[in-house]
């Protein structure tokens, strides 16, 4: 179990102030040109050192990330830094505690993160509903700015360095990086086609790296401890760090908690959510990382580590690390349905598969909870799921279906049982 | 879900300027002189309040919502087509195309806030309001939508109104909240169990120096 000396986030619940006094006194901002001078090469190979993969959902590793940024003297145009603070996948909550109650650390690391990859501006994507969280980090952002913590030199480390707050306004898919991008310069939320990737043609059609709130806020305090001690948690070096974990659904306690990658997802829940509603043996399923994932019955979460490969290694995966708790009273094919219907109001509409797809998922999703099909259907949803996933520009197709092909691979006997017991009052009626 | 845009209903007023000239030039300069297009979302997200201002006011209240006219002002105001903020307009969820209550109650059902019981709230809202979802009352007062997740799991189920979050609800904190909104009285936003952020109710199980240090716990 992680130590609270190695705890980057000390005031995730907000028991002291979010100002920049009380975030000094945390040890926010405390020497940061001094890592600025030791050059952006020193930066990202700490970064890389560290092993931290995007904790946005994709796990993709951010100082490589960082490294694909061109040279600005070569491209001769602006370079831009865009947080993703869009955060909307169901069962996640821990960018908003960030940014109202550790502000600080996502500014000082937008400014480390921006330097790194010769950015000049940073411009951090809220959604819109988290208006007092949005007002909080202009707070921020404004303290910092009269302390010369931004703007021009600085932090005194010389770099000229900007960042704006640009509000979303309900969308789920402009959490997708290029429909992100989109929206900031003032379009319709519909994502790209890649490549280009960002780094190449992003904001404005600039070189761009769009990276995760929780990414850029652990960034500073890497850099301030070392590569080595990031990488030191975890059970390898593809699966390291801290993480910030959101227990929601059916626990005792549903709290957020900063826990080290890869501990058991049976341990998180009862050492820190206070177990499962009506003990262990009344888990019945959980989704480990926001609702794109696929469930897992509870004898594979009695075992499962909660780390990137490990939740590969049972079909499912780390994602944001928003873990959906549901016990035996659940109609799990209901909790199911229901993200059916959340991914059809999302869909951006632009590929076909994924626009009508997800409509006809929630369809016949809809008919499953009641019982109103026949088995055969099962497999045909099935099938649905495959002609969605991989086949549109982003991976909103591909996360519409993911929670069924879980809830099949899982509960088929479940979704049988229903169609029969239909049946059966269908004939004595 | 929200209503259509209708760029030609009765209710749309002819003219729309914007009053607060300082905040739309601090908006535009946000981004780059060449992007201006960039300024559509947070310009309409100042139209919205503005109207909702005005509305507060109203004999029968109202709350924010865009008319056309404000999004024809933007479209001159960033030099694009009126079409091109139409389409971001109805694009996003958070913006009302149409007249709305002074109070916008958005119920989260997403899976998270209903394995917490989110059916149960919707019910007590639809029952102290007298409207179903999507209704506004006959007062002004109140719109009751359904939404989707507004990214607030831990402290399940909770309800957005307006620009605050109400949190850890239970059927009958709801009610009361809707009934002291009604009758003008001060409401506390967040937790409705008083919970600090997202730590464990009963106190929280990391960090227990700096609790006992903070009189947390």
């Amino acid at each position: 179990m992680l130590q609270d000396k190695d705890r980057i986030f000390t005031n995730i619940y907000g028991w002291q102030d979010s100002g920049l006094k009380a975030a000094k006194k945390r040890g926010d901002w405390d020497d940061t040109a001094g890592f600025i001078k030791k050059g952006k090469d020193w930066i990202i190979s700490e970064m890389k050192a560290s092993g931290l993969r995007g904790r946005g959902g994709a796990g993709f590793p951010t100082g490589v990330k960082w490294s694909f940024m061109p040279d600005p003297e070569k491209t001769g145009k602006p370079h831009y830094l865009v947080i993703n603070a869009d955060e909307s996948e169901p069962g996640t909550c821990k960018d908003r505690d960030i940014m109202r109650f550790e502000p600080h650390k996502l500014l000082e690391g937008a400014l480390l993160a921006g330097f790194a990859m010769g950015a000049h501006a940073a411009y951090i994507y809220i959604r819109g509903e988290f208006y007092n969280e949005g007002s909080a980090l202009v707070k921020a952002i404004e303290e910092a700015y009269d302390a010369g913590l931004l703007g021009k030199n600085a932090a005194k480390s010389g770099w000229d360095f900007d960042v704006y707050l640009h509000r979303g306004a309900g969308a789920y898919i402009c959490g997708e990086e290029t429909a992100l991008l989109e929206s900031l310069e003032g379009k319709k939320g519909q994502p790209r086609n890649k490549p280009p990737f960002p780094a190449m043609a992003g904001l404005y059609a600039c070189p761009t790296t769009v990276n995760n709130v929780e990414t850029i806020a652990v960034a500073p305090t890497i850099l301030r401890r070392g590569g080595s001690w990031f990488s030191g948690f975890g059970r390898d070096e593809k699966n390291t760090g801290t993480k910030l974990f959101c227990i929601s659904g059916h626990v005792n306690q549903p709290c957020n908690v900063e826990e080290e990658m890869g501990i058991g997802l049976k341990e998180l829940l009862e050492k820190h959510a206070g177990g499962v509603r009506g003990g262990w043996d009344n888990l019945l399923a959980v989704i480990p990382g926001g609702s794109s994932t696929p469930l897992l019955p509870r004898d594979i979460c009695s075992t499962v580590k909660m780390d990137f490969d490990s939740l590969r290694e049972v079909q499912s995966g780390l994602g944001t690390a928003g873990v959906i708790v549901m016990d035996k009273s659940t109609d799990i094919v209901y909790a199911i349905a229901r993200l059916s219907f959340f991914y059809m109001h999302e869909s951006c509409g632009q590929c076909t598969p994924c626009r009508e797809g997800t409509g006809w998922l929630w369809r016949t999703m809809q008919r499953m909870v009641t019982g109103n099909a026949t088995v055969e259907e099962i497999d045909m949803l099935y099938d649905l799921t495959k002609e969605i996933e991989g086949h549109t520009i982003c991976a909103h197709g591909d996360a519409s279906a993911w929670p069924i092909q879980g809830l099949i691979r899982h509960f088929r006997p479940v979704m049988e049982k229903r169609i029969l017991e239909y049946r059966k009052t269908a004939k004595a009626a | 879900m929200k209503p259509k845009f209708e760029p030609n209903a009765e209710y749309q007023p002819k003219d729309f300027s914007f009053k607060n000239k300082k905040k739309v030039d601090e908006i535009l300069a946000r981004y780059p002189s060449n992007q201006a297009r960039s300024a559509i979302m947070p310009l309409l997200d100042l139209a919205q309040r503005q109207v909702g201002e005005e509305g507060a006011k109203a004999k029968t209240p109202y709350g924010g919502w865009i008319p056309r006219a404000a999004m024809d002002e933007i479209a001159d105001v960033v030099g694009q087509p009126p079409i091109k903020v139409y389409e971001v307009a109805t694009f996003y969820s958070m913006y009302n195309l149409a007249p709305v209550g002074k109070y916008l109650v958005q119920c989260c059902t997403t899976t998270p806030c209903w394995l917490r019981g989110s059916a149960d709230i919707v019910k007590a809202c639809e029952k102290e309001l007298g409207a179903h979802l999507g209704e506004t009352t006959e007062d002004g007062l109140f719109t009751a939508i359904e939404v989707e997740c507004l990214g607030a799991c831990v402290n399940a189920p909770m309800v957005q109104i307006n620009d605050d979050y109400y949190e850890d609800l239970t059927p009958e904190n709801m009610t009361q909240i809707l009934k002291d909104l009604k009758e003008g009285k001060k409401v506390s936003v967040g937790s409705q169990q008083g919970r600090r952020g997202s730590m464990a109710v009963e106190g929280p199980t990391t960090l227990e120096d700096l609790a006992k240090k903070e009189k947390v716990v």
